[in-house]
């Protein structure tokens, strides 16, 4: 099956992501795989199992396991792509970037600009993000924080398909790419499973293809209000549509797949049509994503508005540990069809 | 040393100087923007590290980044230009003083977060060595820099991969105002190296002959397959560490003993005792820089400024 690149294959977003890698590893000598515990046998192939199995393939040097060492792990796949290599770095939870700020910020997101054009950073920082019952630093959705960089681009994957489209365009971007993935989207298998998963299985060409950067995708059409989601919360943004459809209310849920750049394009689209607005996010509410798209609708189609735009988010507090908490700091959603149902 | 290796390095050693000298002239007039980390003192680690180096070899260096630049190659107009920040400028007027570098001279674009520059040195060491380029690259980094994370992190990992770095620590005692021996607990920083498996050295940075030499060895070690290595250069600043800083805090006698080693003068009177050059000779190179540094304010004054236009187009590649 894997060498019939002409057809497609079920899998989790976890083996799509793996089977990017391979290819892109295997089409270009010049990228390769620097993080914690990626490459040890017997380890868990990234936290999430994602480049597992690589290093038997591709060997040590091209899957380069490190020290716990963020900032260095940043640094140095900042330091190899400024000279003529193509990093894809991992931190197991996208938490441990605030130990890499100053390399990504300062360093990954600037130095093309710094050199008047002259250089380029053509580097991937993997992140696993979302609350999944570790308490408040293995939990965070941490997107929100990099929207606010200029100079980094900010992907979102919700399906195996884009998954794979998305990392594939990553990598062969000459820009700094910080690639979000969410912990229950994975489908790890094994030991690694979580629990609560949504672990969407999807259809995934074998042969190589590229989601371009800024293509937003129609997940539903519907007429009457537009949710907006990225990752886990498209999902819960799908299921709301599913209740209020049932009141006869038809849901347009759109999933931006990428954050920066954003296709504002689409979504201007369908809320000039729908007139309406939901935001569902995971990342927390003030100076968010959330907040920040709600800006760009009332700046641009005010006037097709009906109703004000609604955010719903996670709440202004760190990640709970005790489930009862998460779930309540998790946007769910009975909370979007509760915000819906208000703007009709 | 051959007597053409000591023209070089005093014809480099005083451009910077004579450079920074105009450019100090130039900011007290008000003609140049920002602020200035200036490097008078140290220019003997600059030249005899980067004399060692050709364009492929690659050099990080870090806020006080003028005198790297210049040792390495990049053209005084185009740092002229830079400081003026111009477009003619070697980052086109988006980077300034603290960023200066030429990329194609193996030069990169300076890094002002002290010990940012590391991880990212050690990155690119990695990267020659998986591409199997025989080059080799040097880290720049103050005696501050090594109480940083950073440092730690990069350092270590340069260690582990056995990677083709120098890192060229230019120990001029102070952290802006403070002193670096109050700043770490061991007696000598290159203590510090033993945790790290790294093989350290110390050498006179204001002898660029030393320099020189120390760093030739140990690019012949790294051929051989051995590296990284840590290579502290005693030496001094001569000014402030910025603009606004007025030396409070350093006894005088302190700042007379250090000026007494000028490497400079010292290659100067060098170069007249073996009957390299007589002062004649050495009046004319200053002359010849002078005016090599009056076309590059020329240069910069008459270049254009940067246009907004190009401020998006820089942020992504």
């Amino acid at each position: 099956m894997r060498n019939n690149r002409n057809s497609t294959q079920k899998m989790t977003i976890a083996e799509s992501l793996r089977l990017t890698i391979r290819q892109e590893m295997e089409r270009d000598k010049k990228v390769f795989c620097i993080g914690e515990d990626i490459g040890i046998k017997g380890g868990f192939g990234g936290a999430f199992t994602v480049t597992l199995g690589l290093s038997e393939q591709f060997g040590h040097e091209r899957i380069l396991d490190t020290p716990i060492s963020e900032t260095g792990i940043a640094g140095v796949a900042i330091g190899a792509a400024l000279s003529g290599m193509r990093p894809i770095a991992d931190v197991q939870y996208s938490d441990f970037l605030f130990c890499a700020m100053d390399q990504l910020v300062n360093q990954a997101a600037k130095l093309r600009f710094m050199s008047g054009g002259k250089l380029k950073v053509p580097m991937v920082m993997r992140a696993p993000g979302g609350a999944t019952t570790r308490g408040s630093q293995h939990s965070q959705s941490l997107e929100s924080y990099f929207l606010h960089v200029p100079g980094l681009k900010v992907a979102c994957p919700s399906t195996a398909y884009d998954a794979k489209g998305l990392l594939t365009s990553a990598i062969r971007d000459d820009s700094p790419v910080l690639f979000f993935e969410h912990k229950l989207l994975y489908g790890s298998k094994g030991n690694r499973a979580e629990k609560g998963s949504i672990s969407p299985v999807g259809e995934v060409p074998l042969y190589d293809y590229t989601i371009p950067f800024g293509k937003a995708k129609i997940r539903k059409k519907g007429k009457d209000v537009t949710i907006l989601g990225k990752l886990r919360s498209v999902y819960t943004a799908l299921e709301a549509s599913k209740t209020l459809e049932q009141r006869n209310i038809s849901c347009e849920v759109i999933d931006p797949r990428t954050i920066v750049p954003f296709d504002s394009k689409l979504l201007f689209n369908s809320v000039k049509r729908t007139g309406r607005l939901v935001i569902v996010d995971e990342c927390t509410k003030t100076g968010g994503w959330a907040g920040e798209i709600s800006a760009l609708v009332q700046e641009n189609i005010f006037e097709y508005l009906k109703k004000p735009v609604v955010r719903v988010t996670a709440p202004d507090t760190p990640v709970p540990f005790a489930p009862k908490l998460e779930n309540f700091f998790i946007p769910q959603a009975k909370d979007v069809v509760k915000e819906v149902l208000k703007l009709f | 040393m051959n007597k053409k290796l000591l023209l070089s390095m005093h014809r480099k050693m005083l451009t910077i100087r004579l450079f920074e000298e105009k450019l100090n002239s130039l900011f007290l007039q008000g003609q140049i923007p920002g602020t200035l980390h200036l490097y008078n003192g140290q220019e003997a680690c600059a030249v005899g590290v980067c004399e060692n180096l050709n364009d492929k070899d690659w050099i990080l260096s870090t806020h006080r980044p003028h005198g790297h630049a210049i040792a390495k190659g990049v053209s005084l107009k185009s740092m002229m230009a830079e400081l003026f920040a111009k477009e003619t400028g070697c980052c086109g007027g988006f980077g300034g003083s603290m960023h200066v570098g030429d990329i194609n001279k193996g030069s990169v674009p300076a890094i002002a977060i002290v010990g940012g520059n590391i991880p990212i040195a050690t990155g690119v060491a990695l990267s020659f060595k998986m591409q199997k380029r025989k080059n080799v690259v040097c880290c720049f980094l103050g005696d501050g820099a090594i109480n940083e994370g950073a440092f730690h992190e990069g350092v270590n990992m340069a260690s582990i991969w056995g990677l083709p770095l120098i890192f060229v620590c230019e120990n001029n005692l102070y952290g802006a105002s403070t002193r670096i021996e109050n700043m770490i607990g061991v007696e000598k920083l290159t203590d510090r190296l033993k945790g790290y498996g790294v093989k350290s050295f110390s050498v006179d940075g204001m002898d660029v002959t030393k320099v020189y030499t120390m760093i030739n060895n140990l690019i012949k070690k790294i051929k051989s397959g051995q590296g990284p290595f840590f290579l502290e250069c005693k030496t001094y600043r001569f000014v402030g560490h910025s603009r606004s800083d007025t030396n409070k805090y350093r006894e005088k006698s302190e700042e007379i003993f250090w000026k007494k080693k000028d490497p400079i003068i010292r290659i100067e009177k060098k170069l007249a005792k073996e009957k390299i050059l007589d002062n004649l000779s050495i009046n004319k190179i200053h002359e010849e820089i002078k005016y090599e540094l009056n076309q590059a304010v020329k240069f910069a004054k008459s270049s254009p400024h940067p246009k907004i236009l190009n401020m998006k187009k820089y942020v992504y590649a």
